[in-house]
């Protein structure tokens, strides 16, 4: 057993040497609880709801979500509005489909199978509305920075005056929590900026959270899946592991030597 | 193989086993006679055969999921977290059994360098362990590249980019490996098909690795010869393989940890942006796996003494029955080299930590310093330690230990001192 110890030890070692390589600058970052952390984690439904309310209010005017279905809006372990809900939502949205009969392109109302509409038509669409600057697809982006949904939280929040001796371009704009503090989007909520239906108050703090909930189950939508599986089947491998222990005692107890 | 010869009790066993002698092997392998003292460090053999198995069966599945082209990589992947029944957790398991495979592939190595399991009669052994290696690094950088984020992107380019160093031949040797002026999706296609090869390759240079294993057996913890079978051996099965399974049991609870509570912390974040030719990663950084090579590759100012010294890096391994000019295998009987281990663990785990930090000020010097050690380990205090040191005596069998009341101590200092000259 104590050279399982020791595996254990060098084991650490490495996944040290991993977190220490991802965390190479070192910034502090806003920190609240998350419901989906930990071993029985989860999202708070409400939560988002509120956060596909932002995003679709706020975000989703530049930002794309291109591997997200309005399906995916009434799926286990998603904001799970009812299956008539996330019709009417599809259905709020204009969907550009064809060639029909004719050999004509035609918009029509969303339907559940239908991809989040993208709000450029592409990529150099978007950068030309946006000073250049391509505001990245959301559908992964938690994953796609460090430091997670921390990082994009403590972003939302971390719009300040520039110091003294820094000018920024115009388009510009001064993030602390962003890479190099120089950010092309410009400061997006303010309190009050969206009308929660639930009646809770939109500060900008609780807009961050409900959003970036909702971006994290975005990048992982079967967060909620793994995490029961992975409690079961890990409490399997341990219940397999102990009997295996017992029986191999018992087999080795045949001849004088320790296992 | 075995000694005894092995007759199938049915008549129609005797019948095909006449014709294609499976049972023969069966009884091979079951009643295989292994030393009774191997600790868990051995168990790591079949733990990287499950690795393996478990490599080639979920990569089957994904493969029948994933589509092999720079526009529809990256959303194929997604397409299998989002939308193919578990295709999250087939990758899930894929991506960090690739993490898994290389822990216990470098626990496994270290426990040969540790033992001497290297020594003769076991060189072809040891030979082929370090092509299975070679082959697995190979798989494992073509398979990061196939998700086709800026990671594999740019980690593709920069590696591929190592062969220019090659005089004269160099642009065109990376020209024909990209297909193309750049990496693009022949570059892709190529690598998928390649990682799709190879695990085949290990899989047969495994058996290989298994066979030339059974001729002269394991080593064991005390490195000394033992008669087989005896009272020192026991029988692989049921030994081995309740020990061997308990040992795999452990090791998936840590694997399951990391597929199911934190399944991206080995990965780069950078690997869930699409691939984009035109933005350049602040670093670029590999899987921390192939870190320390990375370390050495970085420490050399010139590009093709740097590209040398990382491959020599890997293959002084393969020369390493004939550097280590030690008689006693064991580094239980080995007092100096023991200390010198250790100080090759930390300069490889130092290479590996380094090698994740940006290549400059302290960092580039630690870099030279553990570079310079790793080589002179195996080029001047191996060799020369096989001379110098003064070992500890050894026992003449497993049973009887070698402690200080022992009986045998005479006769196990007089063999010591026979097999030193």
């Amino acid at each position: 057993m104590k050279n399982f110890l020791r595996i254990f030890y060098l084991f650490i070692l490495f996944s040290g040497v991993q977190s220490n390589s991802i965390a190479a600058e070192k910034i502090e970052y806003l920190k609240t609880d998350w419901s989906f952390k930990g071993l029985f984690g989860k999202f708070d439904r409400a939560a988002l709801q509120r956060g596909y309310q932002v995003y679709t209010e706020v975000c989703s005017s530049c930002h794309s979500m291109k591997y997200l279905s309005y399906r995916n809006l009434a799926q286990k372990g998603g904001p799970e509005f009812t299956e008539a809900q996330a019709k009417a939502i599809a259905a709020s949205f204009e969907v550009k489909d064809g060639p029909n009969a004719d050999g004509d392109m035609f918009t029509r109302p969303g339907k559940l199978s239908d991809k989040f509409v993208m709000p450029y038509e592409n990529v150099k669409a978007a950068q030309a509305a946006n000073g250049g600057a391509y505001p990245p697809d959301m559908s992964v982006l938690v994953k796609a920075r460090g430091g997670g949904v921390d990082y994009i939280y403590s972003l939302l929040q971390g719009y300040e005056d520039p110091p003294v001796g820094v000018t920024l371009d115009d388009g510009v704009y001064y993030n602390k929590y962003m890479y190099g503090n120089k950010i092309k989007m410009s400061n997006q909520l303010s309190d009050g900026l969206v009308e929660y239906s639930d009646g809770t108050n939109a500060t900008v703090e609780q807009m961050s959270k409900d959003v970036t909930t909702f971006l994290m189950w975005a990048a992982e939508p079967h967060l909620e899946a793994r995490h029961q599986m992975g409690f079961k089947a890990i409490i399997y491998l341990i219940i397999l592991t102990v009997l295996v222990y017992f029986s191999m005692k018992r087999i080795w107890s045949r001849i004088e030597t320790e296992v | 193989m075995s000694d005894h010869q092995y007759t199938p009790e049915s008549k129609f066993g005797k019948w095909f086993n006449d014709r294609l002698p499976l049972l023969t092997l069966a009884n091979h392998l079951t009643d295989y006679p292994t030393p009774k003292n191997l600790n868990y460090w051995w168990t790591f053999g079949g733990i990287l055969t499950f690795c393996l198995i478990t490599q080639i069966v979920t990569g089957l599945v994904l493969a029948m999921h994933y589509i092999a082209h720079a526009d529809m990589a990256f959303d194929s992947v997604e397409h299998i977290m989002r939308d193919v029944n578990y295709g999250w957790l087939i990758r899930y398991i894929h991506a960090n059994g690739a993490s898994m495979f290389f822990l216990a592939v470098y626990i496994h190595i270290f426990r040969s360098l540790f033992y001497g399991s290297y020594k003769a009669p076991r060189e072809i052994i040891w030979i082929i362990g370090i092509i299975i290696y070679l082959l697995m690094m190979a798989a494992a950088f073509m398979g990061y590249v196939l998700p086709w984020g800026q990671m594999s992107f740019w980690g593709a380019t920069v590696i591929t980019n190592l062969f220019s160093a090659i005089p004269l031949v160099g642009e065109g040797i990376v020209t024909w490996l990209w297909g193309g002026y750049s990496v693009d999706n022949p570059t892709l296609t190529r690598f998928f098909t390649l990682h799709y090869l190879i695990p085949f390759l290990i899989l047969g240079l495994v058996v290989l690795h298994i066979w030339a294993l059974h001729v002269p057996g394991n080593n064991n913890p005390v490195g000394i010869d033992i008669k087989k079978p005896s009272k020192d051996t026991v029988p692989f099965h049921p030994y081995i393989v309740i020990k061997d399974g308990f040992a795999l049991l452990m090791f998936m609870i840590v694997f399951a940890f990391f597929v199911f509570y934190t399944p991206n912390i080995l990965g780069h974040a950078d690997n869930y942006i699409e691939a984009d030719p035109l933005v350049t990663p602040a670093h670029i950084v590999p899987e921390w796996y192939l870190l320390p090579f990375y370390a050495i590759l970085r420490s050399v100012p010139d590009k093709l003494l740097g590209v040398v010294a990382m491959l020599s890096a890997i293959f002084i391994l393969a020369a390493l029955p004939w550097l280590d000019t030690s008689k006693i295998r064991s580094a239980v009987f080995r007092p100096l080299y023991r200390q010198f281990y250790w100080i090759l663990v930390a300069d490889v785990l130092i290479l590996g930590y380094v090698g994740a930090m940006p290549a400059e000020g302290l960092y580039l010097l630690i870099a030279r310093v553990a570079t310079a050690y790793y080589f002179l380990h195996f080029l001047v205090i191996l060799p020369v330690l096989g001379f110098r040191e003064k070992t500890l005596p050894i026992p003449l069998s497993i049973t009887e230990p070698v402690l200080g009341g022992s009986p045998n101590l005479a006769t196990a200092k007089n063999k010591e001192s026979s097999i030193i000259k």
